[in-house]
């Protein structure tokens, strides 16, 4: 795999790990601005799986695998789910009804960017494990012993 | 327009082929094809999912099914008339059921006049986002999305367990 | 003809639909089954948001100076339905590599023989 005498696998190489961190960077960028331009949780979550997979395909499994192993992402799906269902129960505790944004700052404008903003990240962040998961279990299946 | 003509063709062409690896091809192409006409309708949030998901995420799946099972379709000899008939007789009752619709890009149709102006006009006072649709999508039908964040996590959940981790499956 | 001009675009997309449809039920390949219900999804979604279009529109994000919006509501909607979509398709494939590990096949007659002949 690290063989230089191979040249696609070298280009395919340089050009993934010049690649990568501008996948993850679009992928924050449209993370952060679903509220003014389109974007959103569910779109920045699939880019940012991306990058994982680019990286997966272009530098083998094995590598994958040190970058993202299996319980760190486990516990990161479930993580979002829980974020956003805190949210509504963040809400409930303070005074209002379940996933009532309005009332978790001390205005009411604050208190919607803030329960939009934390409920974009969990989506993001279940999707972005969701999918990386879902990957790399298709991918190691037909591996033989 | 063009683009529906291109959709067509390529649908066409998804009927005929019999190498799967070029079927999948042709739906990552159908399903970017449909993003382009997605902005032409004005639905750039759509259009940004649909390119994502369906060109990136559903075609990727399925290009690793087919390194797990076979890569070409069977022949099938006799043609079967009774699944055209079906389809032709669903199609012909759609039809009809458009008749009674709005014209295309109507901006008096009845969809447009009860409950998109409140969204429109109260979404940037009460919740201080631009973007309407997440707006809606987050604030006003937040419930929603709360279950469609548990039903990617349940498909996670699923595909793990029929995948699993285990290596020691042998192809046969 | 006014009913052709303002209806065509509607009678093309149920055309796609119909044809991903039959690529469903005529089809003997599981895979391409798969393949044509998610064609036959995107079209229904092509269907909705061209009923959501307004004439001399623009996208629904609050800019100054624009007064017309399309509609924001099927968006939503639809883009629900994209990510459940995706979400039924992983399983689905999931489903047949373990069909192709247990039957050695993915064609549906041979399956269906393999499991009359017991």
């Amino acid at each position: 795999m690290s063989n230089p005498a191979q040249p696609y696998n070298l280009v395919l190489r340089v050009a993934a790990k010049m690649l990568i961190p501008l996948i993850m960077m679009f992928a924050l960028y449209v993370q952060f601005h679903g509220e003014t331009g389109p974007g959103g949780g569910f779109q920045a979550g699939v880019i940012f799986a991306a990058a994982f997979i680019l990286y997966a395909l272009v530098f083998g499994m094995g590598a994958a695998r040190a970058v993202a192993p299996d319980r760190p992402l486990r516990v990161l799906a479930a993580f979002g789910v829980l974020l956003y269902a805190g949210v509504g129960l963040a809400s409930m505790l303070a005074g209002g009804n379940f996933l009532e944004y309005g009332v978790l700052a001390a205005e009411h404008l604050t208190g919607q960017h803030l329960g939009i903003f934390l409920i974009e990240l969990g989506v993001g962040i279940t999707v972005t494990a969701v999918m990386i998961i879902i990957f790399f279990a298709f991918a190691e299946r037909g591996v033989r012993p | 327009m063009i683009l529906l003509g291109f959709l067509t063709v390529t649908v066409l062409a998804v009927i005929r082929l019999r190498d799967l690896f070029a079927v999948v091809m042709l739906f990552g192409i159908y399903s970017f094809l449909a993003a382009a006409l997605f902005v032409t309708l004005d639905a750039v949030d759509v259009a940004f999912t649909e390119a994502t998901v369906g060109a990136g995420i559903a075609s990727f799946l399925m290009l690793g099914t087919l390194a797990l099972t076979v890569r070409r379709e069977k022949a099938r000899p006799t043609r079967a008339l009774l699944p055209l008939l079906v389809v032709s007789s669903v199609g012909a009752t759609l039809v009809y059921g458009t008749l009674d619709m709005p014209h295309f890009s109507d901006p008096l149709a009845p969809v447009h006049l009860t409950v998109a102006p409140h969204y429109l006009e109260a979404a940037a006072q009460e919740t201080g986002v631009a973007n309407v649709v997440t707006a809606v999508l987050a604030s006003y039908r937040g419930y929603d999305t709360l279950g469609e964040v548990i039903v990617i996590f349940t498909a996670g959940l699923g595909v793990l367990a029929l995948l699993g981790y285990r290596k020691n499956r042998k192809k046969p | 003809m006014s009913n052709l001009i303002g209806h065509y675009n509607y009678w093309v997309v149920i055309f796609l639909m119909m044809a991903g449809f039959y690529v469903v039920i005529a089809q003997g390949n599981l895979v391409k089954k798969i393949v044509g219900l998610n064609i036959f999804q995107a079209s229904v979604f092509l269907l909705f948001i061209s009923m959501g279009n307004v004439e001399g529109g623009t996208a629904p994000i609050i800019m100054e100076g624009v007064t017309r919006y399309s509609n924001p509501l099927p968006h939503v909607l639809i883009l629900t339905a994209i990510v459940v979509g995706v979400a039924t398709t992983a399983l689905a494939l999931a489903l047949v590599v373990r069909i192709n590990e247990a039957y050695r096949t993915v064609e549906e007659d041979e399956i269906h023989e393999q499991d009359t002949s017991f």
